[in-house]
C-alpha cells in the first residue's frame, strides 16, 4: 500500500521490512521464457524454452556454457546474464590455471551469491535482473543450483523458473523421487516433458538442452539431437494440452538440415532487451560446443 | 580544551582530489605494483638470491599405499649447524605433506600462506579439501611469478600426499617454478646422492611396498649424513596414506664410525 514511497531505491526498506526493488528484480525473471533443471546421480540437465515468435533475427542463447563441468540456463535480462556468465567463466578459468582442477561448485555459487548481494545493498547499483539454473558435475556428484536476483542461491533437486513455469514445477515435484534413478535418456525426457507445460499449445517446442555429468563434459545438444529426444519422449501423462500427434506435426517445419541457419529470436526475455544483431548467423542455435573442446 | 590529538577522520575511503575514484567498490581494486617496487627504503629495495638460513636435503618416496617424506632436523647458518632440532616436514592438511628445503625463512613464509588457505577451506566447511596436486600447481604459479619479478622465494619443496580416492601424489617444486612429479623426488644433496640410489632399486612393473620405501629412506638418510657436510644424524619422516597423515620421529641414523680407525695418512 505504501509501495510508491519505498520502491525508488534499493537501499530503502519498506515499513513491513521488504526491499521492493529486489522484489521487482525477481519479477524480471518471470518475463523470461521457462527454464527447467533436474539431476540424477550422474547427470544434470538444463532445458531452456525458446519463443519462436518470428523467423527473422537470431535467438538469444538460453544456455551459456561456463566450463567443462558447469553450464547455466538463464531467464530474464540476457545482458545481465552475460555479465554473470563472464564472471563465472573467469572464476573457473583462473581456478583451473592456479590449481589445475575444476572449481568446486558449492564455492563457485557461494562467491556468485556474495557478488550479487553487493548490488542489492548499494545506492549506485541495481540487482541483476536474471535468474540462473546452474547445472554442474564435480566430485561431490551432480548439482542443480538456482540463483535469483535477490542473491539467494538454492541447491535444488529440480527447479523451474521463468514465464509459466508453475506447470513445469508441478511436474517436477510430482516425479522428483524418481530422478536420482533415471537413466540419462529418461532424465532428458523428463526435462522435455516438464518444459512442455510452459509452452503454448499452438507453437512448436523449440528447446535448448544442456547436459553435464560423469564422463560427460558440459554440452549443449545439437538441434538434431534435441529433436530426436523430443520425438521419442512420451508426452506427459495428463495430456491436457498436448496429444500424441501434436509433436510430429508441429515439429515438421523444424526438421533442420545441417545448412539451416535461421533460429527464432527470443524477444520474450525482457522489455529492455533487444535481440543482438551481428554479422554472423549461427549454423544451429549458436551454442554448440563439441565434446573435445572446452568452453 | 581543543585537544584534537585523537580526532577521527570524518569519512574514510572517499574520493581523493586529483585521483581516480573507484566507484565499483571492493571488487574492482586497481592493480597495484608488487611490494618490492613500492617499498620505501634508504637504498631502495634490494632483491636478493642469497639464502641465509638453509635446510638441506628432503627426500620423498611414493609407495603403493601413500608417500613418505624425510628430512633431517638441521637448519644451517652458512657452515654453522645453528638450529639442530627443527622439523622440516610439515603436515598441511589431512591429505598433504610439505617437505621444505632451501632458505628456511622463505619456507616459513610460504607455509604461512598455505596455512591460511587451509583455514579458509575449514571456514567454508563444505567438505572440499585441497589435494596435493592442486597445492603443487598453486605453488608452481606463485614461485614462477616471483621468479619472473626477479625476487624469488629461495625454496625447493617436496609436495606429497594422497587425493580423495587414496591415490598417492609426490611432486617437487623449485624456486624457479619448475614442477614435476615422480615416484621419488629430492632436494639439495639428496638430489645427487639419493635419487640414483632409489631409482636403481625401483621394481620395473610395480610400485614400492611400504617396507621397501621405509628401508630406502633409512639407507638414504644414512648416506646423506655420511656425505653431506650440512646434515645431522637426526631426521623426521612424514607419512601420508588414505588413513593417516602425520609426522613421525625424530629418528637417528645408524652411524658407524669404526672404519675411521683404518683411515691413515691424509
Amino acid at each position: 500500500m505504501f509501495r510508491g514511497q519505498y520502491d525508488n531505491d534499493v537501499t530503502v526498506w519498506s515499513p513491513q521490512g521488504r526491499l521492493f526493488q529486489v522484489e521487482y528484480a525477481m519479477e524480471a525473471v518471470g518475463l523470461g521464457t521457462a527454464c527447467v533443471g533436474l539431476k540424477s546421480q550422474e547427470l544434470a540437465v538444463v532445458v531452456g524454452l525458446y519463443k519462436p515468435e518470428n523467423q527473422t533475427g537470431l535467438s538469444q542463447p538460453k544456455i551459456i556454457p561456463i566450463d567443462r563441468h558447469v553450464g547455466i540456463c538463464i531467464a530474464g535480462i540476457t545482458a545481465d546474464a552475460r555479465v554473470l556468465g563472464k564472471y563465472l567463466r573467469t572464476e573457473c578459468l583462473t581456478y583451473r590455471h592456479s590449481y589445475n582442477a575444476p572449481y568446486p561448485i558449492s564455492r563457485l555459487v557461494w562467491n556468485l551469491g556474495n557478488k550479487m548481494q553487493i548490488s542489492t545493498q548499494r545506492y549506485d547499483r541495481r540487482p541483476h535482473g536474471v535468474g540462473l539454473l546452474l547445472a554442474a558435475y564435480d566430485k561431490n556428484g551432480s548439482h542443480i543450483y538456482q540463483v535469483m536476483p535477490s542473491a539467494n542461491v538454492f541447491n535444488c533437486k529440480a527447479m523451474a523458473i521463468g514465464n509459466r513455469s508453475q506447470g513445469a514445477h508441478t511436474y517436477l515435484m510430482k516425479h522428483a523421487d524418481t530422478f536420482p534413478y533415471c537413466t540419462n535418456d529418461e532424465l532428458i525426457c523428463h526435462g522435455i516433458q516438464a518444459i512442455s507445460y510452459a509452452a503454448s499449445i499452438d507453437e512448436p517446442l523449440k528447446l535448448s538442452i544442456g547436459i553435464v555429468g560423469k564422463d560427460q563434459p558440459f554440452k549443449i545438444l545439437s538441434n538434431a539431437e534435441s529433436l530426436s529426444y523430443q520425438r521419442t519422449c512420451k508426452p506427459p501423462d495428463d495430456a491436457r494440452n498436448h496429444d500424441m500427434s501434436w509433436y510430429p506435426e508441429a515439429l515438421k517445419e523444424f526438421e533442420f538440415t545441417e545448412n539451416d541457419d535461421a533460429g527464432p529470436s527470443d524477444q520474450g526475455n525482457a522489455p529492455t532487451s533487444q535481440p543482438s544483431h551481428s554479422d554472423v548467423t549461427p549454423v544451429t542455435s549458436g551454442n554448440q560446443i563439441n565434446d573435445n573442446k572446452s568452453s | 580544551m581543543m585537544n584534537n590529538t585523537f580526532a577521527q577522520p570524518m569519512w574514510l575511503n572517499g574520493p581523493s582530489p586529483g585521483q581516480f575514484y573507484n566507484f565499483m567498490g571492493g571488487n574492482n581494486a586497481p592493480t597495484q605494483l608488487p611490494r618490492e617496487l613500492t617499498t620505501a627504503g634508504p637504498y631502495g629495495t634490494k632483491h636478493s638470491t642469497a639464502a641465509i638460513t638453509t635446510g638441506s636435503s628432503v627426500l620423498g618416496i611414493r609407495f603403493d599405499g601413500g608417500v613418505l617424506v624425510a628430512a633431517d632436523t638441521l637448519v644451517s647458518y652458512g657452515s654453522l649447524a645453528r638450529y639442530q632440532n627443527i622439523n622440516r616436514v610439515f603436515q598441511i592438511n589431512g591429505k598433504i605433506l610439505l617437505g621444505g628445503g632451501g632458505d628456511f625463512a622463505d619456507i616459513q613464509s610460504i607455509k604461512r600462506s598455505i596455512d591460511q588457505k587451509m583455514i579458509e577451506d575449514q571456514c567454508c566447511n563444505d567438505g572440499v579439501v585441497m589435494k596435493p596436486a592442486e597445492l603443487s600447481s598453486w605453488l608452481t604459479r606463485v614461485l614462477y611469478n616471483r621468479r619472473s619479478r626477479m625476487n624469488p622465494l629461495y625454496i625447493d619443496v617436496v609436495v606429497a600426499g594422497v587425493d580423495e580416492v587414496g591415490k598417492p601424489f609426490l611432486g617437487n617444486v623449485d624456486l624457479r617454478g619448475r614442477a614435476y612429479d615422480d615416484f621419488v623426488v629430492a632436494t639439495g644433496f639428496a638430489r645427487h646422492l639419493s635419487l640414483p640410489l632409489v631409482r636403481e632399486r625401483k621394481p620395473k612393473d610395480r610400485e614400492f611396498t611400504f617396507e621397501e620405501a621405509a628401508s630406502l629412506i633409512r639407507e638414504a638418510m644414512k648416506v646423506l649424513y655420511y656425505r653431506d657436510t650440512r646434515s645431522l644424524p637426526q631426521y623426521t619422516v612424514g607419512i601420508c596414506t588414505a588413513n593417516d597423515c602425520s609426522i613421525k620421529g625424530p629418528f637417528k641414523v645408524e652411524e658407524n664410525w669404526t672404519f675411521a680407525e683404518g683411515v691413515t695418512g691424509y
